[in-house]
């Protein structure tokens, strides 16, 4: 009988590093084809409509933007998360919160008008986000939970909660009895970035601009190396005197404060106003943007339009190929299966084991345990 | 396995080679072991003796080489492998459950699912016949380092080997443990089994041992008998060349010079189960002397040294002092900023993260001390500085490095600890406490850390060491007090200090019993 055992590597190869996000990508559009051909369609041709349709006209590289920036948004704030080996899994509670927040200014007083509505509401939604966040960072110094179960479990709350909202209180009285509420007013609307071009909106300014100053922050700063020293060595960081606990609230705030900016950028540029879902699971699919771009904020710019694009070719298929808009769900994971696949053949090789001879010592299964934070 | 007692040796190695990527960490090894025999394998750190160990033990695979075992060419591709053909090992660190008894622990290795009872007889039974007393029964966990070795002698003895592995087996140990040790490895001798003894101190060495073959950069550089040469020319062969002796000036008007740092009556709860508490500990060390603190390790060091550095805060502020002021409620941060420098025991991971430049090691200890210097406005890190400061110190401790600017990972242990105590002499610290600074480092950069710190000292700094190892402790300190058990001995003034009263202490004598000395003497 034989098992497959995986290895440490005593070097990782710094080519291969580079190469793996691009890799992982030629080895989802091969699964791709495999999956498109299983369903009955062209490969060539499904490729065709998947990728390079949707972004072959101005006005669709815009749609891209507008689908790329609460991705990149979110991204950047949880790679600095990731990077201090803290798990936030919950973006997509913080983006629904930040949301939830920015709209409560046009939502109960849209008679307030005037220049201030707009970065009222940016403010509130990032206060949002980082007030909805801070809620596992405190489980997690107080009481030790696992700030995975935590954050993601708020997920679920965020999500009930905002259906709640638009369905009770907050509910448009003329709206004929469907779940939103009113349309913002003018002034409680992000601008467009080029009106006459397309739709993209400063929420796409934001993400650019917050990717610039994460990776600032995280190449230059002293709080950026505090995070990495934290991240990968926990107790060199305590004798730096960096505080652990002091951490884990800073990357859930900022991280929570991204996401929520992210969601009331959505809902005031994008939507218009709050419905029952105001995200496709950005705050999920930004873990994947997270991972595909290397945790560094400049990589998870490209990945977010890479991700972006999954989304619009699965709008695509669908209505050109009758094909269900799940598949991008299924190109999102193949990406991050394939990617976090490479990386950890990067740092680990497989060895085939025969049992018959002995039995390992427990010492090397212990070593060649892989774990997530090896990913990076 | 007696039939074949011709003259053939019980093991020969024949050109062993391993070699882990760019680096040959064994190259062309020949090695005799005669039955009978004490054989020692000498060797710095980094020589190449742990590699060897572990491929005659099945746990690596050489590249190439054969091995012999009673004249017959054998491949030992396990640990099983090893121990059916009766090579039997203690190694350094040991492998034992703290939450089992001695006997359980023995049972789970044996594996061959005879009832714990015997297993408990037997190891009770043999123990006693070699002259280290065992309490199958015990928990693990509430063993000392000294009797737990004895469980790994007694696991390795009850499969009855012919060829006994020792790696370092006397670091853990006091020097009274040290000689019950000798006592029944001369036993194992006299009744024809083979021991390979490996260790760097000489002396013993020199004491017990009947063939010595010395390892230099993973080449056997010699082979000779201990008990013809002498501890230097020993070290000679090891090194390569002349270590300089380290030069130690009295120091002078400590009497009524200020104590830098103090620590009243600190205390500490253990933080785990299996941790040390600390019992009121008091110490005073004044400016211009090295005090050092012996211990057979796991007796509350590393727990002292966290409370010291500030990773640990007291409840009474007043329990640790760094020149003149409460620091006790301080964080290492403020404690540094006081003046006090600080090097942990382990390298990676502690003193320095392994994944990282050392001009970002450096900043790592540095970042509040030199805020001015290594950060600008808005936290913004002035990589230009911190890299001209590490160059600076990579220059002073002569850290030898294969680029500009390596990972830590990337240094031999030696050059990362000449760079870690180099970063902090740096600052010209007024303060300095170091645990176990020369642990795994070769003798020539030992020399050179244990002389800086004396002259650290020297030039009006408080300097506390902590360390296992006596010979160091007795080069480099002006009083040494002896931590057990989480109680700390007075000092002891050098001039009174031997190695017998400061065992003594180490293996548990009455605290009380060093003042007695102080006061007859």
């Amino acid at each position: 009988m034989m098992r497959l055992e995986l290895v440490k590597r005593p070097q990782r190869s710094a080519l291969f590093s580079a190469l793996s996000p691009f890799i992982a990508f030629a080895l989802t559009i091969i699964a791709g084809a495999i999956m498109f051909a299983l369903l009955g369609v062209n490969p060539l041709t499904a490729f065709r409509i998947y990728f390079i349709e949707p972004i072959s006209q101005v006005w669709q590289l815009h749609e891209l933007a507008i689908k790329a920036a609460p991705l990149i948004l979110i991204a950047v704030g949880l790679s600095v998360c990731y990077k201090a080996n803290i798990w936030n899994i919950g973006a997509e509670g913080q983006f629904i919160l930040g949301g939830i927040f920015g709209s409560s200014i046009p939502v109960l007083f849209p008679q307030f008008e005037g220049p201030l509505v707009l970065p009222l509401m940016l403010l509130l939604g990032m206060v949002g986000g980082a007030a909805y966040a801070a809620i596992p960072a405190l489980l997690k110094t107080r009481f030790g939970t696992n700030e995975i179960l935590t954050s993601l479990m708020l997920v679920y709350v965020a999500q009930l909660f905002l259906d709640w909202l638009v369905r009770g209180p907050w509910r448009d009285p003329q709206g004929h009895g469907f779940p939103q509420t009113i349309q913002f007013g003018d002034s409680a609307v992000l601008p467009e970035l080029m009106p006459d071009a397309g739709r993209a909106n400063w929420g796409f300014a934001f993400a650019l601009i917050a990717a610039v100053l994460i990776w600032i922050l995280m190449s230059r700063m002293l709080k950026g190396f505090e995070v990495r020293v934290l991240g990968s060595s926990p107790r060199a960081g305590r004798f730096a005197g960096f505080g652990l606990n002091r951490m884990v609230f800073f990357a859930f705030l900022l991280s929570g404060a991204l996401a929520g900016l992210a969601g009331i950028s959505e809902v005031s540029g994008a939507i218009g106003q709050l419905q029952p879902v105001i995200s496709p699971g950005y705050g999920f699919t930004a873990i994947i943007v997270a991972f595909l771009g290397r945790l560094n904020p400049l990589g998870i710019v490209a990945a977010g339009l890479v991700l972006a694009l999954t989304y619009l070719g699965g709008e695509a298929v669908q209505s050109a190929l009758g094909i269900s808009d799940k598949v991008a769900r299924v190109f999102q994971g193949m990406l991050l299966f394939f990617v976090l696949g490479c990386d950890t053949l990067i740092h680990y090789r497989i060895r085939l084991i025969g049992l018959a001879l002995t039995k390992p010592d427990g010492a090397a299964k212990l070593d060649a345990a892989p774990k997530l934070k090896e990913a990076r | 396995m007696g039939a074949n007692q011709d003259g053939t040796n019980l093991l020969e190695v024949r050109g062993l080679t391993k070699i882990f990527g760019a680096l040959t960490a064994c190259d062309h090894i020949d090695l005799d072991i005669a039955r009978g025999e004490i054989h020692a394998l000498l060797g710095e750190n980094g020589a190449g003796k742990s590699t060897l160990v572990k491929m005659l033990f099945g746990s690596l695979e050489p590249n190439s080489g054969e091995i012999f075992w009673n004249g017959q060419a054998v491949r030992i591709t396990s640990p099983g492998v090893a121990k059916k053909l009766g090579i039997g090992m203690v190694f350094q660190h040991f492998s034992l459950f703290e939450a089992l008894t001695a006997a359980e622990n023995i049972a789970l290795s044996l594996d061959d699912g005879s009832p714990i009872g015997s297993i408990a007889a037997k190891a009770r039974a043999l123990s006693y016949s070699y002259g280290l007393p065992l309490d199958p029964e015990s928990m693990v966990g509430d063993l000392s380092v000294g009797e737990r070795q004895r469980i790994e002698i007694i696991r390795c003895l009850l499969q009855t080997p012919q060829l006994i592995i020792l790696d370092e087996p006397t670091s853990v140990l006091t020097p009274q443990e040290a000689d019950k040790l000798f006592e029944t490895l001369e036993r194992l001798r006299s009744e024809g089994k083979s021991i390979l003894y490996i260790s760097h101190r000489l002396e013993e060495v020199k004491r017990i041992c009947d063939r010595a073959t010395v390892l230099r950069h993973g080449k056997v550089v010699g082979h000779c008998n201990p008990r013809e040469e002498t501890a230097a020319s020993l070290a000679r062969m090891m090194v390569g060349n002349e270590v300089q002796a380290v030069v130690r000036a009295p120091a002078e008007g400590i009497e009524t010079a200020q104590p830098l740092l103090e620590i009243r009556g600190l205390t500490r709860k253990p933080a785990t189960p299996f941790s040390i508490p600390l019992r009121n500990i008091s110490l005073n060390v004044r400016a211009g002397e090295v005090i050092g603190i012996a211990g057979v390790a796991g007796n509350g060091q590393g727990e002292f040294f966290e409370s010291v550095s500030g990773e640990v805060l007291q409840q009474d502020a007043a329990s640790v002092r760094i020149r003149g002021k409460d620091a006790g409620g301080l964080t290492i941060t403020g404690r540094r900023l006081l003046g006090a420098a600080f090097v942990p025991e382990e390298r990676l991971g502690h003193g320095a993260a392994p994944r990282m430049k050392l001009s970002e090691n450096l900043l790592l200890s540095r970042h509040a001390t030199d805020g001015k210097a290594f950060v600008g406005t808005g936290g913004m890190v002035k990589s230009g500085a911190i890299y001209a400061a590490s160059q600076r110190i990579i220059a002073a401790m002569d850290v030898r490095k294969s680029a500009p600017d390596p990972e830590a990972a990337a240094l031999s242990g030696g050059n990362l600890q000449k760079f870690i105590v180099g970063r902090e002499l740096d600052r010209r610290p007024s303060v300095m406490v170091v645990n176990q600074p020369t642990w795994g480092v070769d003798a020539g950069a030992a020399a050179r850390i244990r002389q800086t710190l004396i002259e650290l000292s020297r030039s009006g700094s408080a300097v506390l060491v902590i360390s296992q190892d006596l010979d160091e402790l007795f080069e480099i300190s002006d009083a040494i007090a002896v931590m057990h058990n989480g109680e700390l001995s007075k000092p002891m003034p050098i001039a009174e200090a031997t190695f017998e009263k400061v065992g003594l202490l180490m293996g548990g004598a009455e605290p009380g019993h060093a003042e007695h000395t102080l006061e007859t003497a």
